[in-house]
């Protein structure tokens, strides 16, 4: 039995959607001219300015060309659906952001991410255009705490690319913004509960079996496996169960500020996500954490995979001044 | 003796890109289990892509590195992920190994063969043991250049690269994954097969019959 979607053809879905992104944010976004898999922001990339390269598999929208636009990112490359992009078209993001000071390249922790954005930043090198690279690693599930380097990168990639593209717009250095982005990283903690599969365009089959009342504490945002698999409790034992392991890693202090995301991971509504929320406010307050900003919403989703996630992000005021600085993206804006 | 020329080796392509095809499903199911479930997409993908790209060319003023350097490229840029660039490292260092020759004796093609293994090696980064594409490649390319010396052929070499790649296969099954996006799931990943040195028993199998079968 085939899961039902609204496509043409399964092979074409991504080229599709692109061009409906396209269709629908003219002011924001535009492709590379021959290169229709690299998105560029028409008011991004500027001499002098570290440009922001992101990207990653498609799947995951509004991640990650919604994430490009003035202060934030400059340029995404689009990979197939969840699976990285090919060098050639991360080469050409990588020439569109380049303002003659540097690229930064930022993705999540996944192997062929960092195979196809390594290569892409070696050919980069070839055309003189210098490259680093920090990598996105906040799920708190995908490995221990002494294994920070392992963990892969999901939704907390909204706060880290944010702070990331705030350093850029603000014309610091390639060494400022490189340790803001890995600041950002460090300071940022997610984790997702998965309630139900998602099947990809091509396949139109559910990619992970799980029970009618079963629920998977730290599935991945592609369903890889999470760390613990039960029944399913209500939204305050779900969130406290996802709050005490971020909270025992980032261990904020009285008077602290966090900034927060509560996530879909594709169909679960925004009901549930705000009862969730609320539930994060009173554990927040309990511990005299303030809320300095909160989104909730899809912002890193993997198809129409029912769950959700939440990330907290840690602030001091650098991060804080990073996280208030505008941006004008097509599916996000702030400032 | 057999000799191969860039009309065999475009055959040898279509005759993967067929297997794989033929495949698919079974290799997005054994992914569901451990990883994302689109091993197999990626995999017809990358093959039907590099097959295109390789019928294309003029096998008649084609050299093998061309046509092999050809389909690495059309396998990444329609792939990403990782198995482009690992499969398309494995056929620019095949491509690097016969450079300058026209046609490939037995000794070039499991000199190819070998190059291939290495180039997914070094690319990879994963040694044998790790549960992943190497587990098959690696005994693969060992049996091929051991069964060539003993006098096989180019046919009793994939034939031997083909036994070894099937049971490397096999033994991830008992192996926990340290590499590659199944390395998150720890002792969970036991007791299933990984899903890329299953797709590599496939290449290999379907590299052995188009060129000897």
């Amino acid at each position: 039995m085939q899961t039902k979607k609204i496509i043409n053809d399964g092979n074409r879905a991504v080229d599709e959607m692109l061009e409906g992104i396209l269709a629908a944010h003219p002011r924001h976004l535009k492709s590379v001219d021959g290169s229709p898999r690299s998105i560029i922001a028409r008011d991004g990339p500027r001499q002098g300015k570290i440009g922001l390269v992101i990207g990653g598999g498609s799947g995951h929208e509004p991640s990650f060309l919604g994430f490009v636009g003035k202060g934030l990112a400059d340029a995404a490359a689009i990979g197939n659906v969840f699976a990285s992009p090919p060098p050639d078209p991360i080469l050409e993001c990588a020439k569109a952001a380049d303002g003659g000071a540097g690229v930064l390249f930022m993705y999540g922790n996944y192997a062929g991410d960092v195979m196809n954005f390594d290569m892409a930043a070696e050919m980069a090198g070839m055309d003189d255009i210098e490259v680093r690279t920090v990598l996105s690693t906040d799920d708190v599930a995908s490995a221990p705490v002494g294994d920070r380097h392992k963990r892969r990168g999901v939704a907390g990639n909204f706060f880290i690319f944010k702070a990331a593209g705030a350093a850029c717009d603000r014309m610091l250095s390639f060494d400022e913004c490189e340790r803001i982005a890995r600041k950002a990283n460090d300071q940022t903690f997610t984790m997702g509960v998965a309630l139900a599969p998602c099947s990809l365009p091509q396949t139109r089959r559910p990619n992970f079996e799980i029970g009618p009342d079963e629920m998977e504490i730290g599935m991945g945002i592609h369903g890889e496996p999470g760390i613990a698999r039960g029944k399913l409790k209500t939204a305050d034992e779900i969130t406290d169960e996802m709050l005490d392991r971020i909270l025992a890693e980032m261990a904020p202090t009285l008077g602290e500020k966090v900034a927060v995301l509560v996530n879909s991971l594709g169909s679960t509504p925004l009901m549930e996500l705000y009862i969730m929320n609320r539930r994060v406010k009173q554990r927040l307050d309990d511990i005299g954490v303030s809320i300095h900003a909160s989104w909730v919403g899809n912002y890193c989703t993997s198809l129409e995979m029912a769950g959700a996630s939440i990330t907290l992000h840690h602030l001091d005021s650098e991060l804080q001044t990073m996280l208030d600085h505008p941006c004008d993206c097509a599916m996000f804006r702030a400032g | 003796m057999t000799t191969v020329d860039t009309a065999h080796l475009a055959a040898m392509f279509a005759a993967i890109a067929d297997a794989m095809s033929a495949d698919r499903d079974r290799l997005c199911a054994l992914d569901g289990v451990i990883g994302d479930a689109d091993h197999g997409i990626a995999m017809e993908l990358g093959f039907s892509a590099a097959r295109d790209a390789v019928a294309a060319l003029d096998a008649g003023t084609t050299e093998p590195t061309t046509l092999l350097n050809t389909a690495a490229r059309s396998f990444l840029n329609a792939v990403g992920a990782s198995s482009g660039p690992l499969y398309a490292t494995a056929f620019m260092r095949g491509a690097a190994a016969v450079k300058g020759k026209t046609t490939l004796a037995e000794a070039d093609m499991v000199a190819m063969f070998q190059a291939m293994a290495k180039g997914i090696q070094d690319r990879g980064k994963a040694e044998p043991g790790e549960k992943t594409m190497m587990d098959a490649w690696a005994p693969a390319a060992t049996a091929a250049g051991e069964a060539l010396a003993a006098g096989t052929g180019l046919a009793g070499s994939l034939a031997a690269a083909a036994e070894a790649a099937k049971a490397g296969a096999e033994a991830t099954k008992a192996m926990i994954a340290t590499k590659g996006r199944a390395a998150r799931l720890g002792e969970r990943s036991l007791g299933h097969m990984d899903p890329g040195a299953a797709s590599a028993v496939t290449v290999i199998e379907a590299m052995r019959i188009a060129l000897t079968g």
